[in-house]
């Protein structure tokens, strides 16, 4: 068994940068998330692994911090909350079109705007379906406890050097702030610059004497070149959707209704379940942990094993639930709940709404 | 008698000056007569001369050199438009043994990246920056830039820059010459063969500063022509920035191993 400690959302994700091997954190504070860097900071990680913390001048800086640092093969790192990741956007789309491997931290906050510092979901758009401009996709991975903000950290190393992408963890004020037991992971080891050219010949790191340069760019003014570099983009996401769909489902076996939720939302829905199952209601939960990839094939599995209606619960107005009802076209219920604007839903609300909009109607 | 043909001259004895390895065979992208392609080779003549093409790692944001990857022959990184420092503070602080630069024209660094390059030059990154200035957006068109001077006529400023409407021309070079982060700050040109002799000098003590660990950024802004966005001749355009080019961003060092220079 790994180390046992009580620990904030953010803190945990702190700690498992440096224990992942992350070789640089690039941030800038903004609440909810100071608490990364700050542990950062307090924890002197390039003592322990030789990693690197810098306090960048800008979200907008951060994420390019992330470019340089990214194309050179090193893992690199950054988190923010919802006003801060709008900045990133830029840096985003450049960093999905010249595919560098990076990893980013959301932990959002209400909206639109400056919004409050609480709790929401409301970025889920924002955050699968684009964002910044161009045609792109980030692996989207959404932690619902403070244990998976550690867990999550390596998960998404490995796929954004798998797949040469930016990998966005999109938590939210609640995980990132409450404290919960979490089991860490032992330390893994950084990669040498050694390791890193040999494994990742695309890595800008000092072209050898007389051999080809390697070139970090976005860039290709020649359409039908960019249109064939999209199509090779579009590849490797296809290729995504179908090795890399994570999810959890608690007890979806006799479901009559299921509710899809995640991150802070499917931890409250959990008690809603329950508080239906003690009426009689039998109600599941398909919690997504990729959202994106989006776990299209286990929303029509459910269909096809006689579920009637879905109860898209999100701290938004209605975000998720435009894919749940892309998935399920119109052949059963899908519905929306939600509250939001930094608004956390009760368990005993989100099962009246699953009595009035899926079983009353 | 024999006539002397061309296969007669050309002839490893009579080699005075050849191409560093350094700069692609590609055809610049640059119009005939701007100072860019220059500045490119003295810049990769430099790093081979250093010896340091296996440790070199160059980032080019947007603008006319966005393509500046197509002909330097060394690792290179494109950036988003003014983001080049960030780039290359995390590249220089996850590789400090390597020679890290930036190659950045005036809109770049000192309009849309002003942020990026105070605060690349504030931390004292170890790094080199290269800034052409020519006192336009060149691969817009020729819209007005952070550093056109009062009354030049640009694209966005067809009656001439009104500095009461349109702000002053910013000299980027003496404000980030007070910061303590500098280390070498420096304004040369590429017009003549003794500017490009000068500049050449100038870009090898940059990156030799880089060697020798030295604190802090070197700085190295280059006063160039665009004689398709001034919309005159390259001749006339090269005597025209020395007229009203050089009276206004002075030629000369600005800071030197960290001190300023006093004039």
């Amino acid at each position: 068994m790994g180390e046992l400690r009580l620990m904030k959302g953010n803190e945990a994700l702190a700690e498992a940068a440096i224990r992942a091997g992350c070789d640089g954190y690039f941030g800038y504070p903004i609440t909810p998330q100071s608490e990364v860097i700050e542990y950062l900071m307090a924890e002197k990680p390039f003592n322990r692994t030789g990693m690197i913390v810098l306090q960048a001048e800008s979200e907008v800086a951060s994420i390019n911090m992330l470019y340089g640092g990214g194309a050179t093969g090193k893992k690199v790192m950054t988190s923010s909350s919802s006003p801060g990741i709008s900045l990133m956007q830029e840096g985003l789309s450049y960093l999905a079109g010249a595919e560098i491997p990076c990893v980013i931290a959301n932990v959002v906050r209400g909206g639109p705007g400056l919004g409050d510092i609480q709790p929401a979901q409301s970025d889920y758009f924002q955050s699968v379906k684009g964002g910044g401009h161009g045609d792109y996709r980030l692996i989207v991975l959404a932690p619902a406890s403070v244990q998976e903000m550690s867990d999550h950290v390596p998960i998404s190393f490995d796929l954004s050097f798998k797949y040469r992408t930016p990998v966005l963890i999109v938590s939210d004020g609640l995980i990132g702030q409450m404290m919960e037991k979490v089991e860490l992971f032992d330390t893994m080891p950084r990669l040498t610059d050694e390791e890193i050219k040999e494994k990742y010949p695309w890595a800008t790191t000092g072209k050898p004497k007389g051999s080809e340069r390697r070139i970090i760019t976005s860039l290709d003014l020649d359409p039908y070149r960019q249109e064939r570099h999209n199509h090779h983009l579009q590849a490797k996401y296809r290729e995504i959707e179908e090795t890399e769909v994570r999810y959890e489902m608690l007890d979806c076996e006799d479901a009559d209704y299921i509710i899809i939720a995640y991150g802070s939302s499917a931890r409250i829905a959990q008690k809603s379940i329950q508080l239906a199952r003690e009426e009689g209601i039998k109600v599941g939960i398909l919690r997504p942990i990729t959202l994106w990839p989006f776990p299209k094939k286990q929303i029509i599995e459910l269909m096809e094993k006689g579920v009637k209606g879905f109860l898209s619960v999100e701290m938004s107005a209605g975000q998720m639930i435009e894919d749940v009802k892309l998935t399920v076209q119109g052949k059963v219920k899908a519905e929306h709940f939600g509250r939001y604007g930094g608004v956390i839903h009760s368990p005993e609300e989100v099962l009246e709404a699953l009595k009035e909009k899926l079983i009353g109607g | 008698m024999s006539v002397l043909t061309v296969q007669d001259i050309i002839k490893p004895e009579n080699l005075v000056y050849k191409k560093t390895s350094l700069m692609t065979d590609k055809a610049l992208s640059y119009c005939p007569g701007c100072g860019h392609g220059t500045a490119h080779r003295a810049i990769m003549e430099v790093i081979e001369e250093l010896d340091k093409e296996s440790e070199t790692i160059g980032v080019a944001p947007v603008g006319c050199s966005v393509l500046a990857y197509e002909f330097m022959n060394v690792d290179m990184q494109q950036a988003a438009h003014g983001r080049a420092p960030a780039l290359a503070t995390a590249i220089k602080r996850l590789w400090p043994d390597k020679v890290v630069f930036t190659y950045q024209g005036d809109g770049d660094l000192a309009a849309i990246g002003t942020s990026e390059t105070i605060h690349a030059c504030n931390r004292g990154e170890q790094i080199v920056m290269i800034f052409i200035n020519n006192g336009i957006y060149g691969m817009t068109g020729g819209q007005m830039a952070p550093t056109t001077l009062p009354g030049m006529k640009t694209s966005t400023s067809p009656f001439g820059r009104d500095v009461s409407t349109m702000g002053n021309p910013l000299k980027m070079t003496e404000l980030i010459a007070q910061l303590p982060g500098t280390y070498y700050v420096t304004r040369q040109a590429v017009h003549t063969p003794s500017a490009t002799r000068k500049a050449k000098r100038a870009i090898r003590k940059a990156f030799q500063n880089q060697l020798d660990n030295k604190p802090g950024v070197s700085f190295i802004e280059i006063v160039s022509n665009c004689n398709s966005g001034w919309k005159m001749t390259p001749i006339d355009s090269n005597i025209w920035m020395e007229e009203n080019m050089f009276p206004f961003y002075e030629m000369g060092d600005i800071k030197v191993d960290g001190k300023m220079v006093t004039k």
